[in-house]
């Protein structure tokens, strides 16, 4: 058993790489550094033990696909597909992300320093004490947190310049359960019809200093600065948005 | 509002006959049968009931009949009875029709229309009592060619499934179907050699012990997929699209999503199970294989993927690009493919005939040499052993069943699994409904149900004189058409009876 390895994947393929990562994982490795990443998919799938893997480059899409438990931080940007249908884990992003970030998702967590791609969050779901939950430092593209059902999105908008609103629309289209923490400007025309919006009870405020407070430590931030700012809670209107559509 | 829609069935009690034991009353579903204490008389409200003829098998005297209410409006062939009440249903609700179970309207059953053949003088039959019959299929992925060394077969190859018959239990979801209708498929596909198809709403933890005989689904919804529920299954099945409702999503009511259903589908109790249209990270061949390799990855390509897909237009090229987006098995749900709910409109217009689309994908990945490449397993309104046979000499490697298998558990199509008030207790979630499907009871039907068509897809197989499914399959030689335009007969690429 080895405390840390180093694997270079430069030119490997991504089914070799996965293979020499569920080997080590297997071995007990409790971290592992890729080095020359470019590219590959699936990184940390089928891996279910608490391993840090550390990603120096840019791992292809679907980076930690059901994965359940690892910890993925990577120095670089993420693709599409990131934590795709998650049980457990954690991914923590040094840079942007591409599409349908966190889809599906069903627990872990997910921090993005930069911006996000289109669909964010689409779908989210939680059950018991699984709770997905991400945060994006910068802003988002149209369909964050489309047909979200459960979990905590949190959109800090730290890059908008003074005046900047966010650009997405459609924001929780279809939303029928979890909640949307938003920092920064954001017009009524943006948001789903089935979303409504209010005031940050104590509550909430307790769930955004956590997680706010995880974010601004990954990437050295001073949470308060952040939290002081104004935040809006995005939330489902109706748990059953399309209940009054059929005829029996 | 006054509702304008008469009856749909007459409800006629023997008053002679009948003991007033009230069996009638607790067993509708539909509050159609009560019982006047004051009058010692059995009523009935005739506009509730549904057809679904469970009081009629229950009555002990036989004392209840339902008919059909005639409904003799004018004769008019554009307007027909259904189409008037479709109005009306609507006018008074505003709302999407709903309606369960397959497309009901006359398209031509190609089925009916086609031929077995059989041996007489110049090459023997076989007689199946007597002589070993093989109808072992196996799923997956074949190689282009095998290479043997001193050691036997060099050849690496992909993961494959054995199947005693050739014969799968459709995907039905646990929250549209009750757990004791899935473990009763669970249990018969285990003694048959077989698999049965968790639908798109987890595994249950009562039946992770039949994972070898289970096909687990990962559809647009992502219900209950976590790494456990990925391996602990036979095959998963990416559902792209189903034959009862080709493009659209499913949405599984909150009234249906009890606690139990909760926690295999993993969402709170009472919200509504929305399964999106697309899958998310699904919008091209690409993208498919990106999924079908996600999910080779998370089971470490220990099993074979299969891909779901309604039958639609331009099937043949779809299937083409499955296969070369790594599907091991491609499955294909016709025209007649059946729902537990479903909007009506969607059911009954879209999709093409299960026959036509399995003929022209079978023909389409053959000729570009990648046939072997993926197996085919076609669903949609297969009735008998008959229609199994065609489908084999077709093209297709197995067949799922769904509607013929909740047949054998009491369903009587009434086409009202969309309420959850199934009297039969088949689609339903209501733990009182449920009970009626006892699942030692329901295993012996449906494994009665795969005996009996193995017995006789033995008995057509040694009528042709073969004594192996795998000599069928693909060979439509051994089918004819009967009453078919030449168009029909090119599309499924068989000869008219007689030539």
């Amino acid at each position: 058993m080895k405390e840390a390895v180093t694997i270079d994947a430069k030119g490997i393929f991504y089914r070799e790489l996965n293979a020499k990562l569920r080997k080590a994982v297997s071995n007990g490795t409790q971290k592992i550094e890729l080095r020359n990443v470019y590219g590959q998919r699936y990184i940390g799938t089928d891996l279910d033990k608490p391993v840090e893997i550390e990603i120096f480059g840019t791992p292809g899409n679907d980076l930690g696909a059901f994965m359940d438990s690892p910890r993925i931080i990577v120095h670089g940007n993420a693709q599409d597909g990131c934590g795709n249908t998650m049980n457990n884990g954690e991914i923590i992003i040094h840079g942007h992300a591409g599409d349908i970030l966190g889809l599906s998702a069903r627990g872990g967590k997910i921090f993005v320093r930069e911006d996000v791609g289109y669909r964010a969050g689409i779908h989210m779901k939680e059950y018991q004490d699984k709770k997905p939950m991400v945060v994006i430092g910068g802003t988002a593209q149209d369909f964050l947190g489309e047909y979200m059902a459960g979990g905590i999105l949190i959109l800090l908008g730290l890059n908008l310049k003074e005046g900047e609103s966010h650009k997405a629309n459609f924001i929780g289209t279809g939303m029928h359960g979890g909640a949307i923490y938003m920092r920064g400007e954001v017009q009524e025309f943006q948001l789903g019809k089935e979303v409504g919006v209010t005031e940050l009870d104590e509550n909430d405020h307790q769930i955004l200093s956590q997680f706010v407070g995880e974010f601004a430590a990954h990437f050295g931030y001073e949470a308060e600065m952040i939290l002081n700012n104004e935040f809006r809670k995005l939330f489902p209107r109706w748990l059953r948005p399309y209940g009054r559509l059929y005829a029996y | 509002m006054k509702t304008y829609l008469p009856p749909k069935f007459i409800v006629e009690r023997d008053d002679s006959r009948c003991i007033r034991c009230e069996v009638c009353v607790n067993q509708c579903t539909f509050d159609v049968h009560s019982y006047d204490t004051e009058d010692d008389e059995l009523r009935s409200r005739e506009e509730n009931c549904v057809g679904c003829h469970r009081c009629v098998v229950f009555c002990p005297t036989e004392a209840l009949t339902i008919r059909e209410n005639p409904l003799d409006y004018r004769e008019n062939y554009n307007w027909r009875p259904e189409v008037i009440e479709d109005i009306i249903k609507q006018s008074e609700t505003g709302g999407v029709l709903l309606t369960g179970m397959g497309n009901d309207k006359s398209y031509r059953i190609y089925w009916d229309h086609l031929v077995l053949n059989a041996s007489q003088v110049t090459n023997p039959s076989i007689d199946p009592l007597r002589e070993p019959m093989e109808l072992t299929t196996y799923l997956g992925r074949k190689p282009d060619r095998v290479e043997f060394g001193s050691l036997g077969l060099k050849t690496e190859l992909a993961p494959q499934v054995k199947l005693e018959v050739p014969v799968m239990f459709s995907a039905m979801s646990y929250g549209a179907v009750s757990l004791n209708v899935q473990e009763s498929l669970a249990r018969a596909a285990t003694e048959m050699g077989t698999l049965w198809n968790t639908g798109e709403g987890g595994l249950h933890p009562k039946l992770y012990k039949y994972g070898d005989n289970t096909i687990v689904q990962v559809a647009s919804g992502r219900f209950g997929v976590h790494p456990e529920y990925l391996n602990v299954a036979k095959v998963v099945e990416i559902k792209i699209g189903q034959g009862a409702k080709p493009g659209i999503g499913g949405h599984l009511p909150g009234e249906k999503v009890s606690a139990e259903v909760s926690s295999t589908r993993m969402i709170p109790k009472g919200t509504d199970a929305l399964s999106p249209a697309p899958q998310h990270d699904i919008y091209s061949i690409e993208d498919l294989a990106q999924l079908v390799y996600a999910l080779k990855e998370a089971t470490n390509y220990t099993k074979p993927i299969a891909v779901k897909i309604a039958a639609v237009h331009n099937s043949a090229a779809i299937a083409s690009g499955m296969v070369r987006a790594g599907a091991d098995i491609i499955v294909l749900d016709g025209l007649r493919g059946s729902t537990g709910a479903a909007p009506k409109i969607i059911r009954d217009n879209v999709g093409i005939p299960i026959e036509l689309a399995l003929a022209s994908v079978d023909d389409r990945l053959r000729q570009e040499g990648i046939r072997n490449q993926a197996s085919v397993v076609i669903a949609g309104g297969i009735r008998n052993s008959g229609d199994v046979a065609k489908a084999i000499a077709l093209g297709a490697d197995a067949i799922y069943i769904g509607t013929a298998a909740l047949v054998a558990l009491g369903c009587t199509l009434c086409q009202q699994c969309h309420t959850g008030k199934c009297a039969w207790g088949i689609c339903t979630t209501d733990p009182w409904l449920t009970k009626r499907v006892n699942p030692d009871i329901g295993a012996r039907r449906l494994s009665n149900l795969l005996r009996g068509w193995s017995l006789e897809l033995k008995d057509i197989l040694g009528g042709m004189g073969i004594n192996a499914l795998e000599s069928l399959r693909g060979n439509r030689l051994h089918l004819r058409g009967v009453g078919l335009t030449d168009t029909e007969l090119e599309i499924l690429g068989v000869r008219m009876a007689g030539s």
